[in-house]
């Protein structure tokens, strides 16, 4: 039978640490945050993970999809319209309707926050090839390369910035959305929010550390793009 | 076979508590049906709605204007950034804790999870507007006013739309977790599995999924009746579906 995520457990206000007048009042305690902030590190690893694997997964297949609609451009179409349906159905209703077939925990999780990424890195992949100029596309192909050498070499390299912009929408929205995982019953920061909801110093940590998580990603995703665009810096 | 049959199972439950009450998981209570539902129901629209037209009252005119005078690059992106980073189930959290519960807070949570982007596509659509056919109208005597409404406001519509897209989604969506702030959305039998027990949560999860796809194509529907002829001609409208910021797209104008 399928287990209930919220049931035993989740919900149940936590008694915050007794002897603290603060902490018993449920407000916002930086000594409290000092103190406790070792219950956060292993929901944040999980965090990360329900970040980090589904935008490389939903990376790998929007790729995969791109390319494909590259050479058939009637394909985008269509594609933009399945993956666009799995987008907008809200995460929380996903994370429902996946477990009779993927049960409780991180495979549901996984399987929805993958889903959402593919429009958005596959629109980003898609405006970027289509980005190229015609001229720099014939020059190429012109020196001799083969289509499938001007599509790594020249074309996928010059889309690196839309491709970048991309990831880096889906990873914020990611780590968003992977705070509600705790109705998948997967854990992360999600969890530690649902356990004590009243407690101004645990919404407060576990909100901070989701947004902290983000603003992190998203310039490691910006140092890629300028290592990986060298002769844009040249320009400038 | 067996496991086909579980799932089908399962979502036929679902369905029969979509449309029939039953007693509820612990017991003495009727639940489920279509009269509890479109009770859920009903609030999860009000709700949503006054956020929606909250934010777009707020978001459109100030993002109309940035555009207009040319200034809110910053704005535009970073506003969409932050809106993308807050996690929603955070935000709810962060009011039900320092403010409090009750549908107020919620309306305010849901308006500001709306702004960002509402804000970059208006100010994205009024940047993308032909300079020529602004130069065009000030040539012809408009005033800066009626710039704004006879050529930029109708040429960013499409983009405004998509963004109201956007918005209503990401509305309707979150207004699931509402129940936590104890305002009985669709997603109370979501987030009270003691009573509603999984077959109710999953039924709540259907409604859920086939309310927002409606809204979704809804909105789809509006953006393109609202694109110009002209427009149409030049670039199909689906594809201002995701227009974000990019430092082309601003740079484009």
């Amino acid at each position: 039978m399928i287990g209930v995520p919220l049931a035993q457990g989740g919900l149940k206000i936590q008694e915050p640490g007794g002897s603290d007048a603060c902490a018993a009042a449920n407000d916002f305690c930086p000594s409290w945050i000092a103190e406790n902030i070792d219950r956060y590190w292993t929901p944040l690893l999980e965090h990360v993970y329900l970040t980090v694997v589904p935008v490389t997964i939903g990376f790998a297949i929007s790729l995969a999809l791109a390319i494909i609609a590259h050479r058939r451009r009637w394909l985008t179409g269509p594609i933009i319209t399945v993956t666009g349906i799995f987008f907008a159905i809200p995460s929380v209703a996903a994370f429902f309707l996946l477990q009779p077939l993927t049960g409780l925990g991180y495979n549901t999780a996984m399987v929805a926050l993958v889903s959402y990424t593919l429009l958005i890195i596959f629109r980003s992949i898609t405006l970027g090839l289509r980005n190229v100029p015609v001229d720099t596309r014939d020059a190429a192909l012109g020196q001799g390369l083969t289509s499938r050498q001007v599509l790594w070499s020249v074309e996928l390299p010059m889309a690196f910035p839309e491709i970048i912009a991309g990831l880096r929408i889906a990873t914020s929205t990611t780590v968003g959305l992977a705070a509600l995982a705790v109705f998948a019953g997967a854990g992360g920061l999600g969890t530690e929010i649902l356990l004590d909801k009243r407690f101004k110093s645990n919404v407060a940590t576990a909100g901070g550390l989701a947004i902290l998580l983000a603003a992190a990603l998203d310039l490691l995703l910006l140092a890629v793009q300028r290592l990986g665009t060298p002769w844009q810096r040249a320009r400038a | 076979m067996s496991v086909a049959l579980a799932v089908l199972g399962d979502f036929g439950e679902a369905i029969e508590f979509i449309f029939k009450e039953r007693e509820s998981v612990s017991g003495g209570v009727q639940i489920g049906g279509i009269p509890e539902l479109s009770a859920f129901g009903a609030t999860h629209m009000k709700v949503s709605i006054i956020a929606i037209v909250i934010a777009a009252v707020a978001a459109i005119p100030l993002a109309l204007w940035l555009g207009h005078i040319g200034r809110g690059d910053f704005l535009a992106t970073a506003t969409s950034n932050v809106g993308r980073a807050v996690p929603s189930l955070a935000l709810l959290a962060f009011f039900i804790s320092f403010i409090g519960l009750g549908e107020t807070n919620v309306i305010v949570v849901l308006a500001l999870l709306a702004v960002p982007p509402l804000i970059t596509t208006t100010y994205v659509g009024v940047r993308q507007v032909d300079r020529d056919a602004v130069d065009a109208a000030r040539g012809q005597g408009l005033t800066g006013m009626e710039i704004v409404r006879k050529v930029e406001l109708p040429l960013a519509l499409p983009s405004i739309f998509g963004g109201l897209r956007t918005a209503a989604v990401i509305v309707v969506a979150t207004a699931t977790i509402a129940p936590l702030a104890n305002v009985r959305t669709l997603g109370e039998p979501i987030i009270t599995p003691q009573t509603y027990g999984f077959v109710g949560q999953l039924g709540a999860a259907i409604v859920v999924a086939v309310i927002t796809l409606a809204v979704d194509f809804l909105f789809a529907r509006l953006q393109r009746a609202v694109t110009p002829a002209g427009l149409k001609l030049a670039e199909p409208a689906a594809r201002r579906r995701f227009s974000f910021p990019t430092k082309r797209s601003l740079k484009a104008t």
